[in-house]
């Protein structure tokens, strides 16, 4: 299986000296502080999802219980457990986006990309999931791409986002 | 310092900073609870508990409430009711109406408490939550869609358990507990998640749909497959043990007890029992009665005493036996003239033995291992030989963050803080003696001539040094010696040197010795260089002497040979007792055990006998049977007294175990159960160096014929190695 291949078991050094940085803003022996951004990293450096390898790895890197980790990463939106597109689209349906037609930015999501929330294109380019509030209630709908976010969304904003993700 | 409060109109001192739920526990007064457990840490996630407080403007978890003073608060008023209503019909909406196949049914607190705060019907009407079932192993069976999210077993494995196996995955409506990659439950306390379960979420895997909780009779009884002596209940219905829970005792077991104690009584109605006596004539086993049975045996034995001699009879028991039963035991081998009496059976070094004490134990209670600051572990793989006194080694490293030291052969996992580790695949005695070598030196003591050439050729580290520092603060510090020293063919030269440690450290030291009852062995005199309560006697042969010559008869009581006596398989052993006469007295027999036995007598398991058992700090505890002996199978003592009448002892004629029990207890008198232990009083020169050789001490769930025949124990992870 091509996903199976894809599985990546261990922290590579450059993600393991960045961890470094991170435990060391914290005081000794509080290490696991720092496992929220030690799985953003390992997470990032398996193409955007986490296997139970790297969850395992990122445990043992900060000598922490497996299980711990578990906890972390599955109760957390933003740590995914599948394999997910090359860009993840992260719609905001919560309470102020909602009164501010994020319905409709979903509809013309799915329509446009023939998919559903939760879901990938075939060509693996896009996954669209549905998100709590991202705390840009001034600016609703809105959505985030990697590290942007998108705000005052309209169907034709929406069009000219996509386009820019080819 | 206390503090005046009132609860429910009632005025009250509690001490400060106590939570509200323990006072109200000591009080009598209910407070629903789910989450909260009085040996776990306080998480007040379930909200169950919730009471009014004066001023408070909202109800308060009791569980997390300290006592403060003046402080007023109503467990019953409407308030507090309303509350809990609340939170019961929250904690029902998710929760399956499944109690009459749910084996928790009729002891689970969400039943009772529901009974109390619950309303007859929901307003809910939605889909209900359900989760996937999960595989724990042989001995939790999980139903998880019952699960409230208490935490418990969560905190259980952190605090407790010392391996965290369990968490809280997922979030919201999707939080499960679990273990979130399909794994089964390994620790050797995993059991106990199924008594602090408050509802049928775990359950006990080989105990599932045979009984309802209200059905059984419950009965006090002793663990008996080590030294710590926990307490628990044995549950039975139609004269059968259907399970075995944990009782409390905050001085031995809190509230815990070990896999192995738990789930034990599986081994009890395995097939290899007997229940009729046998006698081999003629190279044939033919069933008898029981007349005939011990007539035989009487004349086997008188013959063999009368025409070879005394010393040609020996008696091996078992050191899960009762006090009674030891007694009984060498009062018989001893009213013959034969001192060959042992229990020993894990041992090949005894030199030195007469500088024993009383008992080899503990000098405090199990309780207080907790309250050491430092420990020094000699030759013991804690865990896996006395779950339960690891647990409270390991309660030391959490509430005094004691410094523990491990001496070992190889490296063992432990499930709490190791301050040093020495582990030398060649021997432990190296490092013990660098130990002994550091306090030499640095406190100049003058020692003899033998032991100062011993500890010459210790190489001391920074290790050792620092493992001495931390035994000798001012504060209270430990010498253990385990069950894997024991085993070695040092053993006494280790006991030496550790008592030296200990007494120039000013520790304690204690020896944890082999099978459940064995304190009560040295008691009772079921050891060949005493008699009962450390009477000086001739010396007999040890449980190893007996096998190095040819002796008439042995008499061995519920032990088999090739599994449970070191060096026990070997061929030789095995011709000895072929040759012999061999009686056993035992509960299951082997079709190994028939090739070497002449007479067979069915014992009653320890369940179905009265008896008392000492644990390893000196703690008596009686036992009634608890169920009653199986077809014609025998109580042990009851076996022994008939022998002793038969071949003439005085002073056999015993109505009850009591009496039995009495009598030594008379000859004990007031002499003193924890005298301490000094091997140093035994010249060391005496003590050569030997070779070590090395055993492989049994594994956790192979102590004892009973324990070996618990299947579901045998396919754990531990069983399995």
């Amino acid at each position: 299986m091509a996903e199976e291949n894809l599985k990546i078991a261990s922290l590579n050094d450059k993600v393991k000296a960045e961890i470094d940085t991170w435990v060391a803003k914290y005081p000794e022996g509080k290490q696991s502080s720092a496992v929220m951004f030690a799985l953003k990293l390992a997470q990032d450096q398996n193409g955007g999802w986490l296997t139970t390898e790297l969850m395992d790895a990122v445990a043992d890197y900060l000598s922490m219980d497996k299980i711990a980790v578990y906890e972390v990463a599955s109760f957390y939106s933003m740590y995914e457990h599948k394999p997910v597109g090359k860009h993840k689209i992260c719609v905001c349906t919560n309470i102020s986006c909602m009164v501010c037609g994020s319905a409709k930015i979903v509809k013309h999501l799915e329509e446009k990309l023939s998919i559903k929330m939760g879901e990938t294109t075939e060509d693996k380019n896009i996954t669209l999931k549905e998100v709590e509030c991202l705390g840009a209630c001034v600016n609703a709908p809105m959505l985030q791409i990697g590290e942007n976010y998108y705000e005052n969304l309209t169907p034709e904003k929406i069009d000219e986002i996509l386009d820019g993700l080819k | 310092m206390n503090v005046n409060i009132e609860i429910n109109g009632k005025e009250l001192q509690a001490e400060n900073g106590k939570m509200l739920i323990e006072v109200t526990d000591e009080l009598g007064i209910t407070v629903p609870r789910f989450c909260y457990h009085k040996n776990l840490s306080v998480s007040a996630n379930c909200r169950m508990c919730l009471v009014e407080v004066e001023k408070a403007p909202k109800p308060m978890p009791a569980c997390a409430t300290p006592v403060t003073e003046g402080m007023k608060v109503f467990t019953h008023s409407p308030k507090a009711l309303a509350a809990q209503k609340a939170v019961m019909e929250f904690l029902l909406i998710n929760h399956p109406l499944d109690c009459p196949v749910c084996d928790q049914g009729g002891e689970c607190d969400l039943q009772d408490f529901s009974i109390g705060y619950g309303e007859g019907k929901s307003q809910y009407v939605e889909a209900k939550r359900v989760i996937k079932d999960k595989d724990y192993g042989p001995l939790v069976a999980t139903e998880m869609t019952r699960c409230i999210h208490c935490t418990r077993c969560v905190r259980f494995g952190q605090e407790i358990a010392g391996i965290r196996e369990i968490g809280a995955t997922g979030r919201g409506e999707n939080m499960e507990i679990g273990t979130y990659i399909e794994k089964s439950i390994d620790s050797e306390l995993s059991g106990n998640i199924i008594d602090i379960c408050p509802v049928g979420a775990l359950t006990s895997k080989p105990f599932r749909f045979h009984a309802r909780a209200w059905e059984m009779q419950k009965h006090n009884g002793v663990a008996v497959h080590d030294c710590t002596g926990s307490n628990v209940e044995f549950h039975t219905l139609r004269g059968e043990i259907q399970r075995i829970i944990a009782r409390e005792n905050q001085d031995i077991n809190d509230s815990w007890i070990s896999d192995r104690d738990r789930y034990s009584y599986l081994g009890l109605n395995n097939e290899d029992r007997i229940f009729k006596p046998m006698i081999k004539k003629s190279g044939n086993w033919e069933t008898v009665d029981w007349e005939e049975a011990l007539n035989f045996t009487a004349e086997v034995i008188k013959n063999g005493v009368g025409t070879i001699g005394p010393d040609s009879l020996a008696t091996l028991v078992s050191p899960n036996a009762t006090l009674e039963e030891f007694y009984l035991a060498q009062k018989v081998t001893r009213g013959l003239g034969s001192h060959n009496i042992d229990h020993r059976l894990q041992q090949v070094d005894f030199r030195a033995q007469e500088s024993d004490p009383l008992y080899p134990g503990l000098k405090m209670s199990v309780k207080q291992i907790s309250e050491q600051n430092a420990i020094l572990l000699i030759g013991s793989n804690i865990r896996k030989e006395q779950p339960i006194i690891a647990h409270q080694v390991r309660q030391a490293t959490i509430i005094n963050n004691a410094k523990i030291s491990l001496v070992n052969t190889q490296h063992y996992e432990m499930n709490f803080n190791v301050s040093a580790e020495f582990a030398d695949d060649a021997n432990i005695l190296n490092n013990l003696l660098a130990l002994a070598k550091v306090l030499v030196q640095k406190d100049k003591i003058d020692v003899d001539k033998a032991f100062s050439k011993l500890i010459s050729s210790a190489k001391v580290t920074d290790n050792h040094e620092q493992t001495i520092a931390e035994l000798k603060t001012d504060e209270d510090s430990l010498v253990i010696v385990g069950n894997t020293a024991q085993t070695m063919s040092n053993y006494s030269q280790i006991k030496i040197i550790a008592s030296f440690i200990a007494t120039n450290t000013n520790s304690q030291l204690a020896i944890l010795t082999h099978g459940g009852n064995s304190a009560s062995a040295y008691i009772a005199g079921a050891v060949p260089h005493r008699g009962p309560c450390n009477q000086v006697e001739e010396n007999g042969l040890t449980a190893q002497e007996m096998f190095n010559k040819d002796l008439t008869t042995y008499i061995i009581q519920n032990i088999e040979i090739e599994k449970d006596l070191i060096g026990g398989d070997s061929e030789e052993v095995i011709n000895h007792l072929t040759k012999a006469n061999t009686i056993l007295i035992s509960s299951f027999v082997t079709d190994k055990m028939k090739e070497y036995a002449t007479i067979i007598l069915p014992a009653a398991i320890y369940t179905e006998s009265s008896g008392t058992y000492i644990n390893v700090s000196g703690t008596h505890q009686s036992m009634n049977a608890i169920t009653e002996a199986k077809a014609d199978s025998k109580p042990v003592w009851k076996i022994w007294r008939v022998l002793g009448n038969l071949l003439n002892i005085n002073n056999m004629d015993y109505m009850s175990s009591e009496e039995v029990k009495d009598e030594v207890l008379d000859i004990l008198g007031d002499k003193d159960m924890q005298s301490s232990i000094n091997w140093m009083d035994f010249e060391l020169d005496q003590v050569s160096n030997r070779a070590e050789y090395k055993v492989k001490p049994l594994g956790i769930y192979a102590v004892d014929s009973i324990v070996r025949r618990a299947d579901a124990l045998q396919r754990t992870a531990d069983g399995q190695q």
